[in-house]
């Protein structure tokens, strides 16, 4: 008995300790605590540091206008994959979540699973539904509630080396359909040597964009698996034909986002590449021997009527449901994403075309930034043709995986390795999801 | 009157010889039961649970089930071989290096002894970064270049799962070479010198000496080596990440623990996740045991 009473006290004198220490910081995180100066304190997780500062540009902007209901916006930045696993277990256990979270599109479904952890925001974005890109909302909602607002449009255009199309003869504005583009590729290949396009085969920003542009998806909108149905088949076969032909090449390193890719295309490696509006970042920061040789077009398109676009990407804002203040966090939201001046900052700043249409014609996107040196100031007029023809994936709970085996077992099999023919391998990564 | 026996009965805890033993465990015992023992077991539970907030329920060995799929075989597969070759190159070479190093013929000896020791102390994470570049795609990237030299055709490293594999055991061979030198550095040692005086007297030369002595008397410390490999070969994950991050193309760099982190946490399926891990770890016991058995550790000896 003794023995076991003096166990008990050093244990209890441990795991007090222990305890302590767990009080002390949960006292320093407690949310609702007001600051010095009477601001309420937000706590925002991101991944990027550009859009951390934006979200901190945008508070200060609130405080400015809405001196009685002060914030102070804690920002912090976490690696990509650090902070989207942060952000589970912290729902999954119930505490340490942030207020507001920028959560990346591909991973979005995952805080849905089960009872979404995530503010429904559905009174802040009704308002202002019918001057939007409405997709942008469907991708991140749940039994007809939003849960995110994006910061983009992520529409999908093609962006050609004006230097190697001349080279060969070849005017962009001739190329309409697809097979406008195999045509012009041959004209590309015979005079320059250089591959038309390059093709990502461990990533999915080349096949997906092209299923989505059709109107075609991996899910359709029941969530249903649609992966291997006819126009998904064709695509690939496709963009397989145009590998077989060497009009394109698969892109070094994989995909548009490796090192060895930016290397590449920034000494004119290919004459094309078919990536969405935010990838404009990507050319002025790492491909700067390409400036002025730049011009941004809509994507070529499939039939006659086809459309030649498709928002792609995205990174859907949340405020959690650990959140102390929701109807401040809302308003502040509402502020930082939705408002008028706030969507023209999402260009100013971060370059990115942002989900209000109804700002794209405004005067102050024409104003010189890095963006319109590098491609010229008609980069919103090219969006503002575009504009009814942007679909936007479907986003299911299982789009994580579905992606992950689209990039490694469909894209590789058939467009690297070479192994399986483009029915095959949609038929089987379709079939192995059907049974999730 | 009072204070004396409180005074007593606080020093008797202090001081006790019965509590002394616990206090000096706990701190072991309390980390073991919060990190280890209620981890376990609720990895136990969860792999038998659909973990969602708010709705996790138990659905019996739905979650085992699962596992019959070709990705976790790619997996157990590529984990498997990768434990091989780094037993294969990590046992017999730095136990080579080790004896060559601990004989005084060698000059500069200490410099190569901190110098095969010095990769252990980098992270795999930044190493991995030097090697992506090392082994990039592009015909200009440093091995490549060394292979046009040589005459060979230039490669995808990261494409294909042969190079893939390569990769992963390179950079595992690179920064573990000097770890188990050291180890076996120090079983050399503990090998009386006397043994090679009287084997040299009976005529025994430089191969009989290490058939003979070196390797019979090397035998716990080349155990203990094999056991901690045959762990650390299966809880492999920074090799593949720094390569891939999670994302091989045809699973080339699909590692066990890689599966557990994709399931677990990219696709939020804890429970699966759980699965992965709880058979994992029946597949390191059981290799380890019957590793254990094989070489006669079990056996008293010294």
């Amino acid at each position: 008995m003794k023995k076991w009473s003096l166990l008990l006290l050093v244990l209890f004198m441990a795991v007090s300790t222990f305890l302590a220490g767990c009080s002390g910081d949960s006292s320093n995180s407690g949310q609702s605590s007001k600051g010095a100066n009477g601001a309420t304190k937000l706590t925002l997780w991101t991944f990027g540091e550009q859009h951390a500062k934006f979200f901190e540009f945008m508070a200060d902007e609130w405080n400015k206008t809405h001196p009685d209901k002060k914030i102070q916006l804690e920002t912090t930045t976490y690696p990509y994959d650090d902070m989207h696993n942060k952000l589970l277990l912290s729902l999954q256990s119930g505490v340490g979540a942030p207020d507001i979270v920028d959560i990346e599109i591909s991973r979005f479904s995952n805080y849905l699973k089960g009872k979404p952890q995530l503010v429904e925001l559905n009174d802040i974005i009704d308002p202002v539904k019918d001057k939007a890109i409405q997709s942008r909302f469907d991708i991140y909602s749940k039994d007809g509630k939003y849960y995110g607002i994006d910061f983009h449009v992520g529409a999908t255009v093609i962006y050609y080396n004006k230097e190697l199309l001349d080279k060969a003869g070849v005017n962009p504005d001739e190329i309409v359909t697809w097979d406008d583009f195999r045509e012009a590729g041959k004209k590309v290949v015979s005079a320059t040597g250089k591959p038309m396009m390059t093709i990502e085969t461990d990533g999915p920003w080349t096949y997906w964009p092209l299923v989505v542009q059709q109107g075609s998806d991996f899910y359709d909108k029941d969530g249903k698996v649609i992966l291997d149905k006819d126009i998904n088949i064709k695509t690939l076969t496709f963009l397989k034909q145009l590998l077989d032909e060497k009009i394109a090449i698969a892109a070094p390193g994989g995909n548009h986002h490796a090192e060895e890719y930016y290397g590449f295309m920034n000494k004119g490696g290919a004459a094309s590449v078919v990536m969405p509006m935010w990838y404009m970042v990507r050319f002025t920061d790492y491909m700067p021997d390409l400036k002025g040789k730049i011009i941004i077009k809509p994507m070529p398109k499939w039939t006659a009527d086809g459309k030649r676009s498709a928002g792609m990407g995205g990174t859907g804002t949340a405020i959690t449901n650990q959140c102390k203040n929701v109807e401040l966090a809302k308003e502040f939201l509402a502020f930082a994403k939705l408002s008028k001046e706030a969507n023209i900052q999402i260009w100013k700043q971060l370059g990115f075309d942002p989900i209000r249409w109804d700002v794209w014609s405004d005067s102050a996107l024409k104003e010189p930034n890095k963006y319109t040196e590098y491609f010229g100031d008609y980069i919103f007029d090219v969006l503002m043709s575009v504009k009814d023809e942007i679909n936007s994936p479907t986003v299911t709970e299982n789009t994580p995986k579905m992606n992950e085996l689209v990039v490694q077992t469909v894209l590789y099999k058939v467009l690297k390795e070479k192994s399986m023919s483009p029915e095959q391998a949609l038929k089987k990564v379709a079939d192995e999801m059907r049974k999730q | 009157m009072q204070t004396v026996p409180r005074k007593r009965t606080g020093n008797g805890i202090i001081f006790s010889q019965k509590a002394a033993p616990y206090i000096f465990v706990s701190p072991f015992i309390l980390s073991f039961l919060l990190f280890f023992l209620y981890p376990s077991i609720s990895t136990i539970i969860m792999s038998f649970q659909e973990v969602l907030p708010g709705e996790t329920k138990f659905i019996g060995v739905e979650n085992y089930k699962k596992l019959l799929n070709p990705h976790f075989y790619a997996a157990l597969r590529n984990t498997t071989i990768y434990t091989i070759w780094t037993l294969i190159i990590l046992i017999p070479l730095p136990l080579v290096l080790a004896v060559i190093l601990n004989s005084k013929a060698i000059p500069g000896r200490n410099f190569f002894r901190s110098a095969y020791f010095i990769p252990a102390l980098t992270s795999t994470i930044v190493v991995g970064v030097v090697f992506r570049l090392i082994f990039g795609e592009l015909e200009s990237a440093p091995a490549n270049t060394l292979l046009k030299w040589l005459g060979l055709p230039p490669q995808q490293w990261t494409m294909h799962w042969g190079t893939g594999m390569f990769l992963m055991v390179f950079l595992a061979s690179w920064k573990w070479l000097g770890v188990n030198i050291l180890y076996f550095l120090s079983g050399l040692q503990n090998i009386p010198k006397e043994l090679y005086e009287s084997a040299e007297m009976d005529g025994a030369g430089a191969f009989r000496k290490f058939f003979y002595i070196t390797l019979p008397l090397l035998k716990p410390v080349v155990i203990y080596v094999l056991t901690i490999s045959i762990f650390g070969g299966f809880r492999m994950y920074e090799e593949s990440f720094v390569f891939w991050q999670n994302q091989s193309p045809g699973d080339i760099g699909l590692t066990l623990v890689g599966y557990i982190y994709q399931e677990g946490f990219m696709n939020n399926d804890m429970g699966f996740g759980s699965a992965v891990g709880i058979v994992l770890l029946i597949i390191v016991f059981v290799i380890n045991i019957i590793q254990l058995k094989v070489t006669g550790a079990f056996r008293k000896e010294g």
